[in-house]
């Protein structure tokens, strides 16, 4: 049941989207992001549509699995929604009983709000289906690279970042087996009061994190016997590498992204 | 009746994702009661997930699993009783242990079926008993134990709830041989004494040749065969051939047929093995040994 969670889920395929360098795919995500947040008309919208689309077109991913990455956030969506949609006043009334007022600036804007969450939520989703998470956090280490002359941990963090994606699946497995075996000792964990419920969790918390910290202290043993120092000095089995299909996807986001900037001082 | 029947059964993993796989296809099963029965395939033949199926913990894709002739997944079945009469011990299970004293961790089951104190430490303690765990064990806990300890504390944990069918998934990974034989002679000892059905999961022919009464062997998620340990071993190329080890003493008997002497071919226990060869010795005239 555990298994069914896709968040940063990576979906192994073979296409251009997986194959560009990450390091392109997560400069190109945050300017579909501030892009997604600075268009302010209608159009800029459309063209983060189209750009989604394009991606999910280049990447191969079944636009299912997209839908199943937005699927957890509907109830954000709908309480958003309806905030938007009851709470914001302007222009035209268009149905109004007692308190319950819904005017044009309301519907807009929550219209709005809705396509930029979901497009915000494919368009992240996109990057982690596409990208191992092992390499993301390389490309995020290669980024961030220059604030190692501020003294930053830059390589530090990265591996802690690494080795807790690491171990996510490992400890889903875990928690899995976990389950299974104290529901095979008659653990009841979906039905009694929340106190009960809360306590049916101890049988499954306590063996989750002694297995965490027992594999913490090996996997810190089995770096120092492999004479790990820290990030000086250390090559990589596989370099990031950037080449044409990185540029020009980096060129397509840009031109969209400056349409959408003219787009904004043309039509205000 | 079957005390416990699997009928077409069929599991498949993350259906509809580049990694679905089927672990169980198609199968059809009996298990009498009473029966000691060793299962027996190599890494990913779906063993683990057919245990698992058995007692109720995973949904079958398909086809249907039959407890006293009771499918176990009919609308209103009480699966968490199914759990209760099918005891299931996973691998590793030391790692599930979690309460403060072995006593408790043993006594976990039996609570959650709602026994009573006087039952509940009844069972405690004889089931501690039945795998060697001594009195001033039970007030530790399960932490400073040893890892063969911990193992006994878990078995002993499922034990307790006294179910109709035991099933262990290789109770015996990563203990030494001392370890291994200790753990299996108990648990042969208490299936003789309780006369429960059991079923012993294992990777190693040599481990469960020597206790059980039948033999199912499974391979790439469909059975070989199920028949007795004499049988199944009759057909050893066909098992080697499937990446499945003989026993030692299996092998040494196949060869001695190659080379022309006349033996059984489903010899699996050392000590049939050693009468055979002294009967042969004493026919050739050579002194009993």
């Amino acid at each position: 049941m555990l298994k069914d969670i896709t968040l940063g889920q990576y979906f192994p395929m073979n296409s251009v989207v997986h194959r560009m360098d990450a390091r392109y795919k997560i400069i190109i995500t945050l300017l579909f992001l501030v892009m997604l947040f600075w268009g302010q008309h209608l159009t800029s919208l459309i063209a983060g549509f189209l750009f989604v689309i394009l991606a999910t077109v280049c990447s191969k991913i079944p636009p299912k699995m997209l839908m199943k990455s937005i699927k957890p956030i509907v109830p954000i969506l709908i309480v958003t929604g309806c905030l938007n949609l009851f709470l914001l006043e302007g222009g035209e009334t268009y149905f109004a009983w007692k308190f319950i007022k819904i005017t044009e600036q309301g519907v807009q804007t929550s219209a709005f709000m809705l396509v930029r969450i979901c497009l915000l939520i494919a368009g992240t989703s996109l990057l982690t289906y596409t990208t191992s998470p092992i390499v993301l956090t390389d490309a995020i280490e290669s980024l961030l690279s220059p604030l190692k002359k501020l003294k930053m941990p830059v390589h530090e963090l990265a591996m802690m970042m690494t080795i807790a994606l690491r171990f996510i699946p490992t400890l889903i497995e875990e928690t899995d087996k976990i389950m299974a075996a104290q529901k095979a000792r008659g653990a009841d964990m979906e039905s009694g009061s929340l106190v009960q419920r809360a306590q049916a969790l101890i049988p499954i918390l306590i063996p989750l994190f002694v297995s965490a910290f027992r594999r913490a202290e090996e996997l810190a043993l089995a770096m120092e016997c492999r004479c790990y120092h820290g990030g000086e000095g250390r090559t990589r089995l596989r370099e990031l590498k950037s080449g044409l299909r990185d540029y020009v996807a980096l060129g397509i986001t840009l031109l969209m992204f400056a349409a959408v900037i003219v787009l904004n001082i043309l039509l205000h | 009746m079957p005390i416990l029947e699997a009928k077409n059964l069929t599991y498949t993993y993350s259906i509809g994702s580049p990694f679905e796989k089927t672990a169980i296809d198609h199968i059809d099963l009996q298990i009498e009661q009473g029966e000691f029965v060793g299962i027996i395939g190599h890494t990913g033949s779906g063993k683990s997930t057919l245990m698992q199926m058995m007692n109720g913990l995973l949904k079958p894709t398909d086809g249907t699993v039959l407890l006293e002739g009771k499918d176990i997944w009919a609308k209103g079945a009480d699966r968490r009783a199914v759990r209760f009469a099918v005891g299931l011990v996973f691998q590793y299970p030391e790692y599930q242990l979690f309460e403060e004293t072995v006593y408790k961790d043993i006594a976990f089951g039996p609570k959650n079926m709602g026994l009573d104190e006087k039952e509940i430490d009844r069972r405690v303690r004889e089931t501690a008993e039945a795998v060697g765990l001594s009195e001033e064990l039970l007030e530790k806990p399960p932490y400073a134990l040893s890892g063969g300890q911990k193992r006994r504390v878990a078995i002993a944990g499922v034990m307790a709830m006294e179910p109709k069918v035991l099933i262990l998934d290789e109770p015996t990974a990563g203990l030494d041989p001392m370890g291994r034989t200790t753990i299996l002679t108990q648990l042969a000892a208490y299936q003789k004494r309780t006369g429960c059905t059991v079923m012993l999961v294992s990777h190693s022919m040599e481990d469960v040749a020597k206790y059980v009464s039948k033999l199912l062997v499974l391979s790439h998620a469909k059975i070989v065969c199920f028949d007795t340990p004499s049988n199944v071993f009759a057909r050893g190329a066909a098992l080697e051939e499937m990446g499945l080890a003989l026993p030692q003493i299996t092998r040494v008997f196949h060869a001695l047929r190659e080379r022309g002497i006349d033996f059984p071919d489903e010899v699996y226990t050392v000590k049939y093995g050693a009468e055979l060869l002294r009967k042969a010795l004493a026919e050739r005239g050579v002194g009993a040994c």
